[in-house]
């Protein structure tokens, strides 16, 4: 036949095109059923020997969460070592940590959505799930650290005891809509993509408990097409609603810092700087959580190398905007003449009691990622692993160097301080690391770690026209399995 | 007693079930439905359906949590208490201070006109159904796509719509009865 002759969309030559060829977003040609038993299986199955390893050391931390928090509220605020004029210590660093590692879930499900990256849907499931976990964990901090817990009542919008009402000009105040407003549009989102699943897991399973729990949260979901549409387009609205949402909260977030007046905190650049920051830190989780998963539950198939290879690139591209960023700050704090500024920035990066740690976020957020360039680190699973930690140590990092690093160093000398945390605060940010891995380790047990109805959605064979064109792409000489060809449909 | 509930109609393939799904179309039935183990792109169309409106369900919550959030904080602020932190006054010049809370309240009420509204449009939570009944359709959130034709549609004749369903290219039918 003359594939030569043959010319594609954008006037390529078919024989051309079949050099690059696409990969396909579930491999070995996987049909649908493969799909559903795979991921059900991982439910339905006993779980595999480490599931229990890694489990029960993480409840033991959950519980030591637990117990410190009993331990500051019967005690006091005093046992955490933040105190004038570092009032913000871990408390603020981690829920800054976790909400960012938050992120990352929801630009997946939502923003790689609306720009249609049909390989978000084997990684949305799992990074959505990642994201309520983290919010959790993050929700923690700012509930206790108002000092008196049973007060916390105080920050929701009715009228206090004295019928005093909130500031609603205070950025602390519009941090709670945002982060309250956060968590229920995510668990939402996470649980309108999980029902059309909790279907097939309720029409897979034999009558008794498991059967009714699942027939229940799956309310009687029945696929037609009189449903999907409907479906669909709420989908569709909350990937939009979500999108600005997620931008929104890490700026809010910023606000905490950027509207004070304090050096080194009351700048511009912290909404954009704070939202890159926080999806770079996110996808460094997800790949951290989702590589041993992948591997364990053979999941190869469904997350392929692809995948990886497209989060690395992300994380590259954030991490590099995040490094932007740090540079602009300094040039910014010398251009800007503003002696309290530049002074604020020559203790973070030559003399400061925190200079340290501002090298080791330079270093693993700016530098280690730039080994993402090759493609060779992106298909080296180890050296995604690692880069990956070292991302979560680096954003670790960035949020303990802009709250203690600034605030031990206020206008007089009398008024310095230096900032370590105590064992109780050391505790309670293992025991968030616990209570976020048995929350994880549990969805993994009892929900599809993987949206089974998108997965099969993106298959060549879901394609209602897949048969006229793969006829199409026999009579041109190509492939059967190549690169989409233009076709006179729609 | 039992009663026949609906034909249960059984295709290989989306393509196939996307072309039955025309002819059904064309030949005027009106209670009928496709299942599918996801969205099968396109069948809107093939289904004579035109687009969700749940968009306009959703414009009305983000509205309410938009006029919610800026009365929430105009009357609490200026009327109900005013505070003054830091000397500063609230009124119209404070707006801007006012932007957060209303953006994230206007989303928190559209997601939950998402939610609300979807549920409201799929007649959803219905725990119980006669098509549960049916082994084959069952088979619809596994790799199943089925087509199921009502007994109440106005067109429906058990013998004529079992030989109507096998001629679109249907690779079983089947009868569901519901009791009543």
């Amino acid at each position: 036949m003359a594939t030569e002759t043959t010319t594609l969309r954008g006037g390529v030559k078919a024989a051309e095109l079949e050099g690059i060829k696409r990969e396909s977003l579930v491999l070995n040609k996987r049909s649908m059923q493969w799909i559903t038993d795979r991921i059900c299986g991982i439910v339905e199955n006993r779980q595999p020997f480490i599931w229990w390893i890694l489990f029960l050391p993480s409840v033991v931390l959950a519980g030591c969460l637990m117990f410190t928090l009993v331990y500051l509220v019967s005690t006091g605020v005093g046992v955490w070592g933040n105190n004038q004029p570092v009032a913000w210590g871990w408390a603020i660093v981690n829920f800054v940590f976790w909400i960012g590692i938050g992120h990352a879930g929801t630009l997946i499900s939502a923003i790689l959505f609306l720009t249609r990256q049909r390989w978000r849907t084997s990684v949305n499931r799992s990074a959505e799930a990642m994201t309520l976990f983290a919010v959790v964990c993050a929700g923690i901090y700012p509930g206790f650290h108002v000092g008196r817990f049973w007060m916390v009542w105080f920050l929701a919008p009715i009228p206090n005891a004295n019928a005093i009402w909130q500031n609603f000009k205070s950025p602390l105040l519009w941090d709670v809509f945002a982060v309250s407003t956060y968590f229920t549009v995510s668990v939402i989102f996470w649980y309108i993509g999980l029902i059309p699943d909790l279907a097939t897991l309720r029409d897979r399973s034999k009558a008794g408990l498991r059967k009714a729990l699942y027939g229940i949260f799956a309310l009687g979901w029945r696929g037609g097409n009189r449903q999907w549409r409907h479906y669909e387009m709420g989908y569709l609205l909350l990937a939009a609603l979500s999108t600005p949402l997620v931008l929104s909260v890490h700026s809010v977030v910023s606000f905490d810092f950027a509207t004070s007046v304090v050096p080194g905190w009351h700048t511009t650049i912290f909404p954009p700087y704070f939202v890159a920051g926080a999806i770079f830190g996110g996808f460094a989780m997800v790949l951290t959580l989702m590589l041993p998963v992948r591997k364990l539950y053979g999941l190869e198939d469904m997350f392929t190398g692809k995948h990886i290879d497209n989060m690395a690139k992300i994380i590259l591209l954030t991490g590099t905007i995040v490094g932007y960023a740090y540079i602009m700050e300094l040039f910014i704090s010398y251009y800007g003449a503003n002696k309290f500024e530049a002074d604020a920035f020559y203790l973070r990066i030559v003399n400061g009691p925190y200079t340290w740690a501002y090298y080791c976020m330079f270093f693993c957020n700016v530098i280690s990622p730039q080994i993402f360039w090759f493609e060779k680190a992106r298909k080296n699973l180890w050296v995604v692993f690692i880069v990956a930690n070292f991302v979560n140590a680096g954003m670790w990092f960035e949020r303990f160097v802009i709250i203690p690093t600034t605030l031990a160093r206020d206008f007089l000398p009398g008024q310095w301080g230096y900032y370590s945390p105590t064992w109780v605060e050391i505790l309670m940010f293992c025991g968030t690391f616990g209570l976020f891995l048995s929350l994880f380790l549990l969805f993994i047990r009892f929900l599809p770690v993987i949206a089974i109805a998108e997965v099969k959605g993106v298959l060549p064979e879901a394609d209602p026209h897949y048969p006229e064109w793969t006829a199409l792409r026999k009579k041109r000489g190509l492939q059967p399995d190549g690169p989409e060809v233009e076709t006179s449909h729609h | 007693m039992k009663r026949a509930f609906a034909y249960v109609a059984e295709f290989d393939s989306a393509a196939a079930i996307y072309h039955a799904a025309e002819q059904v179309r064309d030949a005027g039935y009106k209670k009928w439905d496709v299942h599918t183990p996801y969205p099968v792109h396109g069948m809107d169309h093939a289904m004579g359906l035109g687009k969700s409106w749940l968009s306009g369900v959703v414009l009305c919550g983000g509205l309410t949590g938009f006029c919610t959030a800026l009365f929430l904080q105009f009357f609490t602020q200026v009327d109900l208490y005013p505070t003054v932190v830091q000397g500063k006054p609230t009124n119209l010049n404070t707006v801007p201070a006012f932007f957060p809370v209303t953006f994230e309240l206007t989303i928190l009420f559209s997601a939950f006109a998402v939610l609300f509204g979807l549920l409201a449009f799929v007649m959803l939570p219905r725990w119980n159904h006669p098509l549960f009944g049916s082994k084959k359709f069952a088979r619809f959130s596994d790799d199943g796509f089925i087509l199921v034709i009502e007994a109440r549609d106005a067109k429906f004749q058990e013998a004529d719509t079992k030989e109507f369903l096998l001629s679109t290219g249907a690779s079983g039918v089947e009868l569901v009865e519901e009791e009543f």
